[in-house]
């Protein structure tokens, strides 16, 4: 069915208006329903992808599900409830990581590919991050390097090796 | 001020240059999301959290290890009007939310416009970095460049396990969307974009249009990006999407050849029609503009239409939006009077080349 209004595009907003028993409807495109003003403007924007995220964090406690307890849920540092954030989908400061972490680490592994930071690691807020990362890949190197029988490199891979967990150590 | 002047100073650098394979990516974009330690999000910010957020991005680009990578300028969004505010975002440099919401907003832009920087936007920061052609790895080290520039005077929100914190999970970790925009005509034209875009999003990345998130793609045009940013280094996201990335470049280059060996009389119909449409149309709306440009473009790489400049699709994409329209002619237009002004000024433009349709 082609919308009403502009004869164009399909219809995709059905909308039934009843004023003093007085029953009017719509069928609009999504872009003439835009157009129309603020009542057609709410009912096309409302599923909006935050709404989305936020029908995926009420999904663990549907029947079957075993939540650990979210409601009680609140961050000490700007005072955003996790109920607050399943309705607008974002976090109100970085401290809520930690708070909302029981409930965020399930969110995570549905949205992201895994739970654990694996890319950049800034030089000054994480410089011991950073050198355990380095480590880890070096670990991997030198490993990767025996199995091909490449011990000149393992063995430059090794002193590199000792040189970060020095640094670490201290 | 003639066309040619104004376009010299409006445009972008993506706008103007060319790059690697740019018959059909027309754009590659970096954008990462940063947040400052121990300041609320944009979305519980108070005016004093604004302000400190403001005066810690100023004090960062004024020194000598951010003023090295060039020419910046910070404005305030309140400070500009409207129409501007549109212009940025029409030229991808700022957001939609940007422009509706200016409070405590503002950009900080590279003269060349190949860097933005959006502040207190969704995130504290969030940088942009934009090239013509396919140059992703080229955008990532600039942006990262710029990133740690920044690092230098800002103390970043940083988690061990989650990586960079942002306002919304779904750009926790590394903070990064690459994408890149792709004109895919004989994809399209050819039936097979709907299969192709599926198998996009079973690989961890998705499919926009011209102005992201919820907008159509007219035009033929896709903007291809990455879905995950967390579990996945920086690197191995650029490599993923590039492998996607040249598989379509391949799909696209396959289904021009077939379409004019098997179908070049209807292919250079088409093309000359929506060539001499825009050339003699004198009402043109937004929508078809993309189309009959999408053709055009097509035509030239085909070597069907010479003597156009290549360029000529991306700048007028541009150029013909509602804001751009305005700003070139100086005055608030109605959307009937744009399409009358839109139709001139493609004219105009397509006056400035030798023109020649084989």
């Amino acid at each position: 069915m082609l919308c009403q209004n502009c004869h164009e595009r399909p219809a995709t907003v059905h909308f039934t208006k009843i004023v003093n028993g007085e029953k009017s409807e719509y069928r609009l495109c999504e872009q003439c329903a835009r157009e129309r003003g603020d009542i057609f403007a709410k009912a096309v924007n409302s599923f909006g992808f935050n709404h989305l995220l936020g029908g995926l964090l009420n999904f663990e406690s549907s029947p079957g599900f075993t939540a650990p307890a979210g409601k009680g849920l609140r961050c000490d540092v700007c005072g955003m409830t996790y109920q607050q954030f399943t309705q607008v989908g974002q976090f109100g400061c970085p401290s809520c990581y930690e708070h909302f972490a029981p409930r965020l680490e399930p969110l995570l592994r549905r949205i992201q590919s895994a739970v654990q930071h694996t890319g950049k690691v800034p030089a000054r807020t994480g410089s011991h991050v950073k050198l355990r990362k380095d480590l880890e890949r070096l670990r991997k190197e030198l490993q990767q390097c025996v199995a091909n029988e490449q011990f000149e490199r393992a063995a430059e891979i090794r002193d590199q090796i000792r040189a970060l967990e020095q640094q670490l150590g201290q | 001020m003639s066309l040619g002047n104004f376009l010299q100073r409006a445009m972008s650098r993506w706008m103007r240059d060319g790059g690697p394979q740019d018959d059909i990516i027309l754009t590659s974009r970096i954008r990462i999301a940063r947040n400052i330690q121990d300041i609320p999000f944009p979305i519980l910010q108070t005016q004093g959290h604004a302000n400190q957020v403001l005066d810690t991005v100023r004090r960062a680009i004024a020194q000598p290890a951010f003023t090295r990578l060039g020419q910046f300028e910070m404005v305030r969004m309140s400070d500009m009007p409207l129409l501007d505010r549109q212009v940025l975002m029409e030229k991808h440099l700022i957001s939609k939310e940007l422009v509706d919401k200016p409070r405590h907003g503002a950009v900080v832009l590279r003269d060349d416009e190949v860097v933005s920087i959006m502040v207190n936007e969704e995130d504290h920061l969030r940088i942009q970095v934009i090239m013509p052609g396919l140059r992703l790895k080229e955008a990532w080290q600039l942006a990262d460049q710029i990133d740690d520039a920044l690092e230098t005077e800002i103390p970043y929100a940083f988690h061990e396990r989650y990586g960079y914190l942002t306002a919304c999970p779904t750009n926790v970790g590394t903070g990064i969307r690459a994408s890149v925009m792709m004109h895919l005509p004989a994809l399209v034209l050819s039936g097979q974009i709907n299969r192709i875009l599926t198998a996009i999003s079973q690989v961890g990345l998705t499919v926009r249009g011209l102005y992201g998130e919820g907008t159509e793609s007219a035009g033929n045009l896709f903007q291809v990006s990455n879905q995950v940013t967390l579990g996945e280094s920086e690197e191995e996201i650029i490599a993923n999407l590039m492998s996607v990335v040249q598989q379509l470049i391949d799909h696209e280059r396959q289904a021009r050849r077939m379409l004019l060996s098997e179908n070049r009389d209807a292919l250079e119909d088409r093309i000359c029609r929506s060539f001499g449409i825009l050339a003699y149309a004198r009402r043109m709306d937004s929508k078809e503009t993309l189309e009959r440009l999408s053709d055009v473009r097509l035509g030239i790489d085909l070597g069907i239409i010479k003597g156009v400049s290549a360029g000529i699709l991306k700048e007028l994409m541009i150029m013909t939006q509602p804001a751009f329209l305005q700003k070139y002619f100086n005055q608030e237009l109605s959307p009937a009077e744009r399409d009358v002004r839109r139709a001139a000024l493609i004219r105009e433009r397509l006056r400035m080349d030798n023109t020649e349709v084989r």
